[in-house]
């Protein structure tokens, strides 16, 4: 089974702050990291892989040259070969433009099974992996946290808010991972050793030109306007209860929760 | 010149910082408090081939260069000095006497468990009348047929609470001195080889630290290193590389310990302000780090030397000499800087600073490496 896993190079938001000025993440100096949800996805990925006779992992991602140590890294866990879509043209691209970019060039990969996390921590859209779907026309379960495969097909565990679906999923298709999917492995030391020796293919704009209309990637192909971005403030410092024993508490505090359907 | 780390190196400091602050840190405190080693971090360091980086993937080992190692050593000493050292005799000790000078057979045999995560390993050296001046070895190897027949006692062998391989350095003619002395890769399993309770001591408490003695321990000939009266030059020679890995250790302990500090001061209020707003802690902290900056690349130096096939037993001397002072003094000043907090068990700085102490001390004083830098210098 070829198995694809599409992941992001985002700043590691756990040490990101806000510029107060510009309403912009400030980037420079900070750690950038696999996207956390791509990453269960590369262990789902593995964890197949040894399930499943002469099964293969590539590892995809588009971004900027700096993107490759996302990728080198994803081959030091172990994943077979990797494919950097990086082009001038692509920049600016909004998520339906990067969702056809990639679908562009995973028709020329080739595919039976397509990861993307479900969501990336620097955009929070959960967009681009369905879009990539509806591109290539395969069917796709979004937030997949177990999965066990068939002949032809997969059963995944789908979880919702307040309930899980269970589903049978014909191959190809393409799943969303969530952090619950995989806990992802640690690089090796050999591993990254074995990675240097290997090379990323580069897939650019000339290599997908004859797929892509140049009307529907980078700026031009990105409907989204993004507004104002902005940090979430607290509501409100909510209610606040005062003199109670720790048992008047707890009952105080279980009552509100009862009230609000929370529990 | 380019102070830069190579990919692979960036991602592989990565990999060890993630693991040291996952997996290590939350044990670091208990296992120094009950003076115990996890055997569980041990087996997944060895998983992730943290005990074999330097050597040849031909024998298992992960195929990395010296200056990955310091940064594994620089990683997980930031955090636990213990497991620094756990690795350091395994590697730099242990493994490169039977790769730098065992045979084919020696190597497959003994060096491909070691380094492919199966084994452990420790080196057997000092003994309590034989330190600085290991030349005085006492302990006695004697040819019997095909077998020595080895008696005497070592103390302050680390690993050697739970090694599977030990190298073992005795006497074979006492005429000869320090050209009478011989290696033996020894077994665990060797009757006549005993191994007391951990020692007692002032740091890197965690990590095992024993005596060893061998009362009529059999071992063949065919487990002695090279010729005979070439074991105290193989000492040597390990601990010239040993070195890079106590510097590294250093460094990390040092790292660790300025980490702790610098995050303190922007919490702790003293005055009406948080303590960073005073000149004399800006000062201190930035002293601090200059010196644990010229420490590191004092040991990158002597790890790219070695991987480069240069001379480095100066460079690696020099490395660790500043590297350990500098551990010494910034534990210390870290200590200050938490004040009360610092020198409480609640807060690491004080496990750092009585880490510490021991990396001016073992593999070679920084007196012996005085020695060492004296003989190589030059007017230039």
């Amino acid at each position: 089974m070829k198995i694809i896993v599409c992941i992001k190079q985002v700043p590691d938001t756990n040490e990101v702050t806000i510029d107060p000025d510009t309403n912009t993440l400030v980037r420079t100096g900070i750690p950038v990291i696999i996207n956390p949800d791509d990453k269960s996805g590369i262990e789902a990925a593995l964890t197949l892989r040894g399930k499943i006779p002469g099964s293969t992992v590539t590892v995809v991602s588009m971004g900027p040259p700096q993107a490759e140590m996302a990728l080198r890294e994803a081959l030091s866990m172990g994943c077979d070969d990797a494919v950097l879509i990086s082009g001038r043209q692509f920049g600016g691209s909004d998520t339906l433009a990067t969702s056809t970019i990639i679908a562009a060039a995973l028709k020329k990969i080739g595919f039976d099974l397509i990861f993307t996390g479900r969501q990336a921590i620097d955009g929070d859209t959960a967009q681009v992996g369905p879009q990539i779907a509806e591109h290539l026309g395969i069917p796709q379960v979004s937030y997949v946290e177990e999965i066990t495969p068939e002949t032809d097909s997969l059963v995944v565990l789908r979880q919702f808010e307040d309930r899980y679906h269970r589903l049978r999923v014909k191959l190809p298709c393409l799943l969303t991972a969530i952090k619950d999917l995989a806990e992802p492995r640690f690089m090796t030391v050999e591993g990254i050793v074995d990675a240097d020796e290997k090379q990323i293919r580069i897939m650019d704009y000339e290599a997908l030109s004859d797929v892509l209309d140049p009307k529907t990637i980078g700026l031009k192909g990105s409907p989204t306007n993004v507004v104002r971005s902005f940090t979430k403030e607290p509501k409100s410092q909510g209610a606040v209860l005062k003199g109670l024993t720790a048992d008047e508490a707890v009952d105080a505090i279980m009552a509100r929760l009862h009230e609000s359907h929370l529990v | 010149m380019d102070f830069k780390l190579s990919k692979s190196q960036q991602l592989s400091q990565e990999l060890f910082r993630r693991f040291a602050e996952t997996e290590i840190r939350p044990l670091a405190r208990d296992m120094d408090e009950a003076e115990e080693y996890s055997m569980e971090l041990v087996q997944k360091m060895q998983a992730l081939g943290f005990f074999g980086i330097p050597y040849p993937k031909k024998y298992g080992g992960a195929g990395a260069d010296t200056l990955t190692y310091a940064l594994c050593m620089e990683e997980v000493s930031k955090v636990d000095a213990s497991t620094g050292i756990t690795i350091s005799v395994h590697t730099s000790l242990c493994c490169t006497c039977i790769h730098d000078y065992g045979t084919e057979e020696q190597k497959q045999e003994f060096l491909r468990p070691l380094v492919d995560g199966r084994k452990v390993g420790c080196f057997s050296l000092t003994e309590p009348n034989a330190g600085s001046d290991a030349s005085g070895l006492q302990t006695s190897a004697v040819l019997d047929g095909d077998e020595y027949i080895i008696n005497g006692a070592k103390v302050f062998t680390t690993n050697s609470g739970f090694a599977d391989t030990f190298i073992v350095f005795a006497v074979t003619d006492k005429a000869m001195g320090s050209e009478g002395i011989s290696a033996f890769i020894v077994p665990r399993e060797t009757p006549g080889l005993t191994v007391s309770a951990n020692i007692p001591r002032m740091g890197i408490r965690a990590a095992s630290n024993c005596g060893v003695s061998f009362e009529n321990m059999r071992v063949p000939a065919k487990n002695r290193l090279k010729r005979e009266g070439l074991g105290f030059e193989i000492a040597m020679h390990a601990l010239d590389g040993g070195r890079i890995g106590i510097g590294a250790q250093a460094v990390g302990i040092a790292q660790g310990a300025f980490n702790e500090a610098f995050k303190y001061v922007k919490e702790r209020k003293q005055f009406g302000r948080p303590i960073n707003a005073f000149q004399n802690t800006r000062f201190t902290l930035a002293g601090m780090q200059t010196q644990i900056d010229a420490a590191r690349l004092l040991v990158w130096r002597a790890a790219k030397m070695k991987d480069d096939g240069e001379e480095y037993g100066p460079a690696a001397a020099m490395c660790k000499l500043f590297a350990s002072e500098t551990a010494n003094e910034v534990t210390r000043l870290a200590v200050q800087l938490l004040g009360g907090y610092g020198f409480s068990r609640e807060y690491p700085v004080e496990r750092m600073m009585r880490d510490a102490k021991i990396t001016e001390i073992y593999e070679g004083t920084s007196e012996v490496m005085k020695m060492v830098i004296y003989g190589s210098l030059k007017a230039k």
